[in-house]
């Protein structure tokens, strides 16, 4: 059989598509995953970025920790992890150490970039603002953030592509997502399985990049777009 | 020195504009009391010391002076972005160290160097900005911005939506202007605020703040660097020198007059008789009956009409009474209906605020030693030459000069 003919005929069967193993299941496994690990990286990790951004206060501390996080291996993570939490009951030996580790390579991309876009707004602004009457947080909701915003997104942007790719690894502790039709694939020796294990993954970190660039396009003010933001650069994982 | 009443009505007239203005709060008093600041512990030399101002309501003061003067710290202590070390500061009596930063500072207007519009927001936002951290309710802030971008010469239906980065630098300039005079406060101050235009549109820019001012009649503190620009915005000059000590604290023309010592002289250059030119404009001047033709009039009658006045020079107009250039007496010899191709081009457009030097200048740039004097439609009201000015300059008495201060 060719590859194309084993592609076909695993699709053929209803059961790879729907039921508790099926592919739409994995699919949403892996949304719910990855959407839930990036919402905890923001909710961690753009406070941070804010406040150093706009105090510049450990500025240099956070920066500098992030660096690292971001180049700590997933898999590195997760090992740590998980004898720490693996006789924590349901979940410390599957989704716990994911999360956490999911978490962790959500976070670097998210505060530096934040850091980055409020420290580049033009002092001029600021001052403005301040002069104004303006009140640290109007300061900051008014002015920094939303001129900082193309590389706040970009960050997100960064995090969620990331995040999005990784969580295939989430199936080698048995958290489910994608990453099971690739493991299963290889185990049972069945390429068409792994192949759209594979190929879904793409996809799915394609759809993010674009609707996150969707996102920018409608968040990002017409009288700040064109500014370029920093480390626009794709998501490697 | 601002702009006398007479005038300003004629200006509002001539802009189609309601002649009542909107009511709005006139300045406050602002005084400086042995005002300190010093960046480093007592005993490290101080960035303005001792510094005692009384600045009149409804005048605009400049602090001038060269870099590290103190200029601008003088000017942020007033709202607070720098905190005084030593002194007292208040405004219509009320000590600024009583009220929060925040309350102050919606009371102050606050034009910076570039402006600091910010380029997220559309003018229309950028104008409500101060309304709206007051929570004025959105009806009245539309109508605000409306009324503010007319006062400033911007219609308000094609600018509202606009955003910085799709407007010239005098434009930018006028917003910010109009954005500091939001919620209409008695204290306005005014960083550079013409320093990113160039001196063309600088020159124009003053004028229409000068002729706005004599409108809000604020209480106006302004930083440059520049003497000239000085000399012409001030009802009252505050030269610091280095250390932040105040040199001299008088009108322009006592500070050109009489300069306090040897520092200020230096300052304000050797030129200062011929900057005193500055402090009187041409509406000061009585003006010459010009010799109006169009294109297509019969030479004979121009000729008669030039021979009737003693210029010998003729201004051909448009239909809109617009100069286009100078004819010469010798232009209008022969006979036959006049051709433009004759005149000479560029007649120095000059309007009633320019200041004598400014138009001094610019008519000794010409061909043609006389300024077309036009109103703000650019239709000619009269003329001034090159000799009126000497005559200003030999008498050593400015035109107007003693009863248009205040």
């Amino acid at each position: 059989m060719t590859l194309i003919e084993e592609l076909g005929a695993w699709l053929a069967d209803p059961a790879h598509w729907t039921g508790p193993d099926g592919l739409l299941t994995r699919l949403l496994e892996h949304i719910a995953l990855s959407g839930a690990c990036l919402a905890m990286a923001v909710a961690i990790a753009l406070p941070i970025g804010l406040w150093i951004g706009h105090t510049g206060r450990g500025a240099a501390a956070v920066i500098r920790a992030a660096n690292i996080g971001q180049a700590l291996p997933t898999l590195g993570v997760i090992g740590i992890i998980l004898p720490l939490t693996a006789n924590i009951e349901p979940y410390g030996f599957d989704l716990i150490p994911s999360i956490v580790a999911l978490v962790a390579l959500a976070i670097p991309p998210i505060v530096t970039n934040t850091y980055a876009g409020l420290r580049q707004v033009d002092p001029e602004a600021i001052e403005a603002g301040r002069g104004m009457g303006m009140r640290e947080l109007q300061l900051l909701g008014l002015v920094e953030v939303p001129l900082a915003l193309p590389s706040v997104l970009a960050g997100l942007r960064i995090s969620a592509v990331q995040v999005v790719a990784t969580a295939t690894l989430a199936a080698v502790l048995g958290a489910g997502g994608l990453g099971r039709l690739i493991i299963d694939g290889i185990a049972q020796q069945d390429d068409a399985q792994l192949f759209i294990g594979a190929l879904l993954v793409a996809i799915l970190a394609i759809a993010t990049e674009l609707s996150f660039a969707g996102l920018q396009r409608l968040a990002i003010s017409p009288g700040v777009r064109g500014r370029r933001a920093v480390r626009e650069s794709a998501a490697d994982a | 020195m601002t702009t006398a009443a007479p005038d300003d009505r004629s200006t509002v007239a001539a802009r189609g504009q309601p002649t009542d203005t909107p009511a709005s709060t006139t300045g406050a008093v602002v005084e400086l009391d042995h005002v300190t600041k010093r960046y480093g512990p007592p005993g490290t030399p101080p960035a303005v010391n001792e510094l005692s101002l009384t600045i009149p309501a409804g005048e605009i003061c400049v602090l001038v002076g060269p870099s590290g003067c103190g200029k601008t710290t003088t000017m942020k202590m007033i709202n607070r972005l720098v905190e005084p070390t030593s002194g007292r500061l208040t405004i219509d009596g009320r000590d600024v160290m009583q009220l929060s930063p925040v309350d102050l500072r919606r009371q102050i207007g606050y034009v910076i160097q570039q402006v600091g519009l910010f380029p997220h927001m559309t003018v229309g936002d950028n104008t409500g900005v101060v309304p709206r951290l007051l929570r004025w309710p959105e009806a009245r802030i539309r109508e605000r911005v409306e009324e503010l971008l007319d006062l400033v010469g911007l219609e308000a239906a094609a600018y509202r939506d606009r955003y910085p980065s799709e407007l010239s630098g005098g434009e930018r300039q006028r917003v910010g202007v109009a954005r500091a005079l939001a919620a209409d406060p008695p204290v306005m101050l005014m960083d550079e605020p013409f320093g990113a235009v160039d001196p063309i549109r600088r020159d124009r820019l003053q004028n229409e703040f000068l002729r706005l001012q004599s409108r809000v009649r604020k209480t106006i503190v302004f930083v440059t660097h520049d003497v000239d620009e000085a000399i012409k915005m001030a009802d009252r000059i505050a030269i610091l020198q280095r250390g932040g000590i105040l040199a001299q604290y008088d009108t322009p023309d006592a500070i050109l007059s009489h300069p306090a010592n040897e520092f200020v002289e230096r300052f304000v250059g050797a030129d200062r008789g011929l900057k005193r030119l500055s402090l009187a404009r041409v509406r000061d001047l009585e003006l010459i009956r010009p010799v109006l033709v169009r294109a297509g009039t019969d030479r004979t009658d121009a000729r008669r009409e030039l021979q009737a006045s003693a210029i010998g020079f003729a201004l051909l107009v448009d239909d809109g009474g617009r100069p286009l250039g100078w004819i010469r007496d010798t232009d209008v010899d022969e006979q036959g209906p006049i051709d433009p191709e004759q005149a000479t081009p560029g007649a120095s457009l000059i309007e009633p605020e320019t200041t004598l030097r400014d138009a001094l200048s610019t008519m000794l740039a010409s061909s043609v030693q006389l300024g077309a004097v036009v109103d703000q439609n650019e239709r000619v009201v009269g003329l001034i030459s090159v000799d009126q000015i000497s005559e200003v300059l030999q008498s050593g008495n400015l035109p107007g000069s003693t009863d248009a201060t205040g």
